[in-house]
């Protein structure tokens, strides 16, 4: 099938078939080797990306249902309004082998525009869907909610 | 293509310690997910398709799959430690506590799965690229299959996607496999495992079960110590041997006891091999040990802080072993830190009484201590053999290149490095870089294992970094206003610089391997955990809400990273305490997938407050020692008994997830 559609802002058509993972449309075709696979079900949130600004796991989406979308992927946040996040990221020791990484702040920012200042239980819930076996998420909600840094 | 056993160059075995763990089975196998044949396609679908045109025929035999099955057949390893006289010390004692407790498996469940990329160059040159802890183990591995020399073969580490021991020795069978599918297939080779293929093939922890007979003074002295310590090693030995070994020298716990017994083996089941997983066998004997205490405690009417207290070795006192333990010794530290932070024995008095009082159906809290300790760096003589080194040299533009084989899994030497070369050195952190770990480069400076990357290898850049700026000093004659120029001006007269330094063990740190006697490590890291749950009164899901990690690590080089370490070790160890469970079926495991094996998310972690004690230890980089595995040996303890303060339900077992706690409530009520 032919499908078009946006990613991180720029026009995508391509061909392929019905059932190919979005997950290998942006890592094999497209190069865009940010968003990782962890587990390749549904269970991990390493390839978390946005899909018309909600999180999705592109595991689980085939290239039909990607036609008209708006994609954004980690590599999107590279720059602009989510850099000073990122940072604060960084400082506050959110990664270490950093595989689920870039899942983990899609996630994180799709949150934050809807809710610049979540609590805990709030930052909890949003990543409930996100593995992390290195950080045992302490730095990664001391980022999301803007906690000191250790 | 596709290949067997048949078509292997050399020796059909992964050269570890010994070459025993085959490439591909030869007529049987020994568990159920061990390779046989390998397929290699252009396309995923391909490769799919082909392996289903494979079959192979098995014919079942008996396997041994418990521990106690596997009791009466020979072990694959057996080790001892005596000291002083244990049945007089018993017969002595006022009281003799006998307890067994159990620890099951723990998947890494890294977020990268295995993964290796291997290919022939045309001067025949085999390369390896992948995610991997230890460089130089693949190379090994490579090397003695293929027959090959050593500068034939290249192994290059990638950004490794979390390790936790389970990239220790794994990757080397990983390399091995694309490796003999490029030489077969003519061109390059990418193996990725699936999550499934992750789980179900790869190593993880040993279970174990630890049984402790324990002489105890009326006033709640340890006297004597009779601990027997059987390991499921699951098919193949693999590292085994020196898992036990670090299994003996820590079943005693930070404690002071004249007379021990101590009995160690790992048998033989018919699993995948289980292995390296942070903390080496550690947290099994201490989880048994501080269980230990806690019925000592019961018997003898003490909190389970007092029982600690009247034993916790302090400097000057030695461990069974008999090394004598110096002045950065800190355990008494940790415990009385611990306790204060959290007001531990009034809270857990008061939960005592709160379960005494409580309603059908009230909510349920307990709080729990633990002490704990962690040799680091190798084991015995293990440094002293390796004698690693780490090479500093000039590059063109000035600046100094440091190469080791050390890669960062997440712990974060790519950060503590530079830090630890530019402070010792005295230069800016962008004058020093450090070479990727690419054998064809970098020295054996060890694998990234043991808790001793910054301590042991941290101290040899900082040693070599040092050295190569003293040159670049001597050579100048006069103070040096920018580095990098005097660098360049000394390179062009005296041509390539560079400088290797060699890991020497201090001279005191002996240890004999036969008797098990002397300095195992050069030194301990020291902590106390004090874990709060809260336990559901129906279902008995037991929620962790408050951790307090009180550590001594020597100087912490890196206070996030570090204080990372102990947060993400600290829930890993929780998850094995209480929810991750291998479920097995005729040598199969159930849970192979991630929807099935349930690690920590983030709405089942506590707050986890890390609290870190410096007692600078000479021997390592500006006092460092090293961090990564220690908490990984405190939080179950310290979990079961506050399971135990919550529920009153006596806790022998690991992990403690509500169907258990249901059947042993009712095992309880029996009694």
């Amino acid at each position: 099938m032919n499908a078009s559609f946006s990613v991180n802002g720029r026009p995508v058509d391509l061909e392929g078939h019905p059932m190919e993972r979005l997950l290998d449309v942006l890592r094999e075709r497209l190069g865009l080797t940010g968003t990782k696979e962890g587990c390749g079900e549904g269970e991990c949130g390493a390839c978390t990306v946005l899909i018309d600004g909600e999180p999705v796991l592109s595991c689980l989406v085939p290239l039909l249902q990607c036609e008209g979308r708006r994609i954004e992927t980690v590599e999107s946040l590279a720059e602009g309004p989510a850099r000073s996040f990122l940072e604060r990221f960084v400082a506050s020791g959110g990664v270490q082998c950093g595989a689920c990484t870039p899942g983990i702040v899609v996630t994180s920012w799709a949150l934050l525009r809807e809710k610049p200042k979540p609590t805990r239980e709030e930052a909890r819930e949003a990543l409930a869907g996100n593995l992390c076996r290195c950080t045992g998420y302490e730095g990664i909600l001391r980022a999301l909610c803007e906690e000191p840094e250790r | 293509v596709c290949i067997t056993a048949a078509d292997l160059p050399g020796p059909n075995g992964v050269q570890l310690l010994d070459d025993g763990w085959p490439i591909l089975a030869d007529g049987f196998t020994l568990h159920v997910a061990e390779p046989v044949a390998l397929v290699a396609a252009p396309t995923r679908l391909a490769a799919r398709q082909a392996l289903a045109a494979v079959s192979v025929e098995y014919e079942p035999l008996a396997p041994v799959l418990t521990l106690e099955e596997a009791g009466a057949l020979p072990p694959l390893h057996e080790i001892r430690l005596e000291n002083g006289d244990l049945e007089s010390a018993l017969a002595g004692a006022d009281h003799v506590v006998e307890g067994e407790s159990r620890t099951g498996y723990q998947e890494h469940i890294y977020i990268e799965p295995q993964g290796m990329i291997a290919w022939f160059e045309r001067d025949g040159t085999l390369t390896a690229l992948g995610s991997m802890q230890c460089p130089y183990y693949v190379h090994k591995a490579l090397v003695h299959a293929f027959r090959l020399g050593d500068e034939k073969v290249r192994v290059r580490a990638s950004a490794v996607g979390g390790g936790f021991g389970g990239k220790e020795d794994f990757p080397s069978a990983v390399a091995l496999h694309a490796a003999l599918l490029a030489r077969a297939a003519g061109r390059p080779v990418k193996m990725i495992y699936d999550r499934h293929e992750d789980i179900v093939g790869t190593t993880k922890r040993h279970p174990a079960l630890i049984r402790h007979r324990t002489g105890v003074s009326r006033d709640g002295r340890l006297l004597a110590l009779d601990i027997d310590i059987l390991m499921d090693g699951g098919a193949y030995s693999t590292l085994s041997p020196v898992v036990l070994s670090r299994a003996l020298l820590h079943s005693f716990g930070p404690y002071r006891c004249p007379d021990v017994r101590i009995r160690g083996r790992v048998l033989r089941t018919h699993t995948a091999p289980n292995s390296a997983f942070r903390g080496f066998g550690a947290p099994q004997v201490q989880f048994a040990m501080e269980r230990q205490m806690d019925r000592i405690a019961r018997e003898l009417g003490l909190d389970p802080f007092e029982v600690r207290a009247r034993n916790v070795v302090e400097a000057g006192d030695r461990l069974p072993t008999g090394q004598l333990l110096d002045a950065s010794t800190a355990a008494r530290l940790c415990l009385e830190t611990a306790a204060e932070r959290t007001g531990f024995r009034e809270r857990w008095k008061a939960l005592e009484e709160a379960r005494a009082r409580r309603e059908e159906g009230e909510p349920m809290r307990g709080i729990g201590l633990s002490l704990y300790f962690h040799g680091a760096g190798f084991t015995g003589n293990g440094e002293r053999k390796m004698k690693s080194p780490v090479t500093a040299r000039l590059l063109e533009d000035g600046r100094i290149e440091v190469l080791t084989a050390m890669t960062d899994m997440g712990q974060g030497c790519a950060a503590v490095f530079p830090q630890i070369a530019a402070a010792a050195a005295g230069l800016k952190s962008d004058d020093v870089v450090f070479a990727e770990p690419d054998t064809s480069e970098v020295p054996d400076s060890g694998p990234t294992v043991a808790s001793r990357t910054t301590m042991i290898v941290g101290g040899l850049i900082a040693d070599a970094v040092s050295g190569l700026r003293d040159k670049v000093l001597a050579w100048h004659g006069r103070p040096i206003e920018r580095f990098r120029d005097a660098a360049q001006a000394f390179q062009r007269e005296a041509g390539p610089v560079e400088v290797t330094v060699r890991y020497e063990p201090p001279e005191w740190q002996a240890f004999d391997e036969s008797t098990y006697r002397g300095a195992a490590y050069p030194t301990y890291a020291w902590g106390a955990d004090v874990v709060e749950v809260e336990v559901d009164p129906d279902t008995l899901a037991v929620r962790p809400v408050q951790v307090t990690a009180v550590c001594e690590v020597g100087r912490v080089i890196h206070k996030t990273l570090c204080a990372g370490q102990i947060e993400g070790g600290t829930l890993q160890a929780l998850g094995w305490a209480l929810m991750e469970e291998v479920k097995l079926q005729d040598g199969r495991y159930l849970n192979d997938r991630l929807a099935t094996y349930i690690i920590p998310t983030a709405k089942d972690s506590p707050r986890i407050d890390v609290h870190l004690l410096e007692q600078p230890w000479e021997g390592g980089p500006f006092g460092a020692k090293g961090v990564g595995e220690l908490p990984m040996d405190g939080g179950a303890p310290a979990a079961a008994q506050a399971i135990e303060n919550a529920t009153g339900i006596p806790i022998h077992e690991i992990p403690a997830t509500p169907e258990r706690l249901l059947r042993w409530a009712g095992e309880e009520t029996q009694r």
